[in-house]
C-alpha cells in the first residue's frame, strides 16, 4: 500500500509547498472568493482542452488567465460590487463548463474526478506538472514577494515607494491560475481554494511575521495532505474531501490555541 | 505672492525665504475632475528646500487628492507637476490600518518595500523614539507609536521631502505636541522639506513656514503669525477652545484674516464666482 500512496503523497506535498505561501496572500488580500471563481472556471478549461486536443492543464491555464483579465477589466465598473461580479463569473463559468462538457459525451471525462479530485490516479506526468509548475510559481512568487506584500499593506504607499502595483497584481493573478491548474487533480476544482486558504488560516495564530506564516502554512498543508491521504487509505473515504477535513482539524486546533491565548 | 507684513509686532521672522534654492516640487494649474465632480482646480504649489508647508482646509477640500497628485499617484486632469531630478520623497499616508489577518512586526513594516540593514532601522526608530518597539507586532502599537513608526519608515528613505497626511491622527491629545515637535526637529536636524496636512493648526503654527488653505482652489496662503502662542490668545480661549476652533490668522490676497478650520474658507477668490458645496 505504501508504494501505491507514494505518488499521490508526493503530488499533495508539491501542492502544499506552493499553496502555503500563495494561500497566505489569498488570505491577506481577502481573495478567497476570487480563488473560488478561478477554480470554478477550470472545468471549462478541461473541456476546452479535451475538445481542442490540448493538455487539459493548458486548457485550464488558458481559461483561468482569460477570466482573470476579464475580472480585472470588469472591476472598473463602478455599479458592480466585486463580490457580485465574482458570483456571476464563478457560477457562469462553472455552468458554461458543465454545458460544454455535455457536448463532448463521446469522450469519457471523469466529471467527479475533476470536481472533487482523484489523487490516487496521479501519474508521473501529473507529478512533473506539479513540481515543474510549482518550482516556477515559487520562483516568481519569491521575486514579487516584497512588492506584493507592500501593496497588500497599502497600495498608495507601495506605489509612492516605487512598486509597480498593476504589474505585480497581474503576475499574482497568473500565479493563482497556474496553481489551480496544478492542484485540480488533487482535490478537484470545488475544493481547491480550501487547500489554499485553510492551511494559511490555521497558520495565522502561530505566526508573528508574514514569512513565518507562509512557512507554517506549508507545514500545515503537508500535514493535511498526509493526514487526509492516510485517512482515505485506512477508512476508504474519498481522498480530496479527507484532505480538506484534515486541514479543517488543524484549523480548529489553531483556533482553540489562539482562544486560550486570548486573541 | 504678496509678502508684505501689515502688523510686524506679533509676527515671528520667516525661517526660510521661499525663493532660496530651486523648488523641490512645483505644481502648476492642477485640476482634478472625477466624473462631474471637480476635486481640485487651478492649484499652484511649490515647496522650497528646508521649508515646512502646512495644508489646511475643510473635509472634502481635496487635501489628500493634492498630495496624491504631487506624489505622482494620481494623474491630474490638467496641469503639471515638476519634481527636482532625483527627488526622494518619504510618505506617511492618511489612516493606514493594517489588517490583523497579516502578522507584521515593526521591523518588517520598516523594510516593506526595501531591504535595510538592521542598524539603520534601529537608528530611524530611535530618532522617532520608538526603538524599543522594534520587534513588537504592529497591532499592539498605540496610535502615537504607530505614527512614530510610520515617520521612522519615511526617515529611512533619506528623503528630501517628507509628505505627511494627518500625522497626528489617532494620537492622544497629550502626545500631539510632542509629535509635532519631533516633526519640526527633523527639518531642523536634516534640512528636509516637509509638506503636512493638518487639522490642528494651533500646534503646527510654531514651526510652519507657510500655510496653504485649500478648498478645491487655494483660497489663501501665507505665513502664520504667532497668535496661538500669544499669552492673550491662550488666556482668552484656553487650550481646549483653540483646539476646536483651530483659529489662526495669516495674510491672504486681500490682506484679510481667514479662517476657521470647521467651516469652508470664506476667502474664495472673488473672480471664481460659483460657491462649491463641501
Amino acid at each position: 500500500m505504501g508504494d501505491l500512496l507514494l505518488l499521490p503523497w508526493l503530488a499533495g506535498v508539491g501542492v502544499a509547498l506552493v499553496g502555503g505561501p500563495l494561500g497566505c496572500f489569498i488570505v491577506w488580500r481577502r481573495m478567497a472568493y476570487f480563488g473560488d471563481t478561478m477554480a470554478h472556471s477550470a472545468l471549462l478549461g478541461v473541456t476546452l482542452g479535451v475538445l481542442l486536443e490540448l493538455n487539459p492543464t493548458l486548457g485550464v491555464l488558458l481559461v483561468c488567465t482569460t477570466l482573470a483579465l476579464i475580472l480585472l477589466l470588469l472591476t472598473r465598473c463602478p455599479w458592480l460590487s466585486s463580490d457580485t461580479l465574482l458570483g456571476i463569473l464563478s457560477h457562469g463559468a462553472l455552468s458554461l463548463g458543465l454545458v460544454a462538457l455535455a457536448f463532448v459525451t463521446g469522450l469519457r471525462v471523469d466529471l467527479m474526478g475533476y470536481l472533487f479530485g482523484d489523487v490516487l490516479a496521479v501519474d508521473g506526468m501529473d507529478l512533473a506538472w506539479i513540481f515543474g509548475g510549482g518550482a516556477l510559481v515559487l520562483g516568481v512568487l519569491g521575486l514579487i514577494w516584497r512588492p506584493l506584500l507592500a501593496l497588500t499593506v497599502h497600495e498608495d504607499l507601495a506605489r509612492a515607494e516605487g512598486v509597480r502595483v498593476g504589474a505585480v497584481k497581474l503576475v499574482f493573478m497568473l500565479l493563482i491560475a497556474l496553481v489551480i491548474a496544478m492542484a485540480m487533480k488533487i482535490v478537484g476544482i470545488l475544493l481547491i481554494t480550501s487547500l489554499l486558504i485553510i492551511p494559511a488560516a490555521a497558520a495565522r495564530p502561530l505566526a508573528a511575521a508574514p514569512e513565518r506564516m507562509a512557512l507554517l502554512a506549508i507545514a500545515m498543508g503537508i500535514l493535511a495532505v498526509s493526514g487526509g491521504l492516510l485517512a482515505s487509505a485506512v477508512w476508504d473515504i474519498p481522498s480530496g474531501p479527507a484532505m480538506v477535513m484534515a486541514a479543517m482539524g488543524l484549523f480548529m486546533a489553531g483556533l482553540a490555541r489562539s482562544r486560550r491565548k486570548g486573541y | 505672492m504678496p509678502t508684505e507684513l501689515t502688523s510686524a509686532i506679533d509676527l515671528p521672522p520667516p525661517r526660510t525665504t521661499g525663493a532660496a534654492g530651486e523648488p523641490l516640487i512645483q505644481a502648476r494649474g492642477i485640476r482634478v475632475a472625477m466624473g462631474d465632480d471637480l476635486l481640485l482646480d487651478q492649484v499652484d504649489l511649490w515647496i522650497a528646500p528646508g521649508e515646512i508647508v502646512t495644508l489646511i482646509g475643510p473635509n472634502g477640500a481635496g487635501k489628500t487628492t493634492l498630495l496624491k497628485v504631487l506624489l505622482g499617484l494620481l494623474q491630474p486632469t490638467a496641469g503639471s507637476v515638476q519634481r527636482r531630478a532625483g527627488l526622494r520623497v518619504g510618505y506617511v499616508p492618511q489612516r493606514l490600518v493594517i489588517d490583523p489577518v497579516l502578522p507584521l512586526p515593526v521591523a518588517r513594516l520598516m523594510t516593506l518595500t526595501h531591504r535595510e540593514p538592521l542598524a539603520r532601522v534601529r537608528q530611524a526608530l530611535a530618532e522617532t523614539g520608538v526603538e524599543h518597539r522594534l520587534q513588537a507586532p504592529v497591532h499592539g502599537l498605540s496610535g502615537g507609536e504607530f505614527q512614530r513608526v510610520m515617520l521612522a519608515r519615511a526617515i529611512l528613505r533619506k528623503p528630501d521631502l517628507l509628505v505627511l497626511d494627518e500625522p497626528v491622527q489617532g494620537v492622544d491629545v497629550s502626545a500631539e505636541t510632542a509629535l509635532y515637535q519631533l516633526i519640526a526637529g527633523l527639518r531642523d536636524r536634516h534640512g528636509w522639506s516637509i509638506l503636512l496636512v493638518s487639522h490642528d493648526l494651533h500646534l503646527v503654527m510654531e514651526s510652519t513656514d507657510r500655510v496653504i488653505c485649500l478648498n478645491r482652489r487655494i483660497c489663501c496662503e501665507g505665513q502664520p503669525d504667532g497668535v496661538s502662542r500669544h499669552p492673550e490668545f491662550t488666556k482668552l480661549f484656553g487650550p481646549h477652545a483653540s483646539r476646536t476652533l483651530a483659529l489662526y490668522s495669516h495674510h491672504n490676497h486681500q490682506g484679510e484674516y481667514c479662517c476657521r478650520e470647521d467651516e469652508p474658507c470664506p476667502h474664495r477668490g472673488s473672480a471664481t464666482g460659483e460657491e462649491g458645496a463641501t
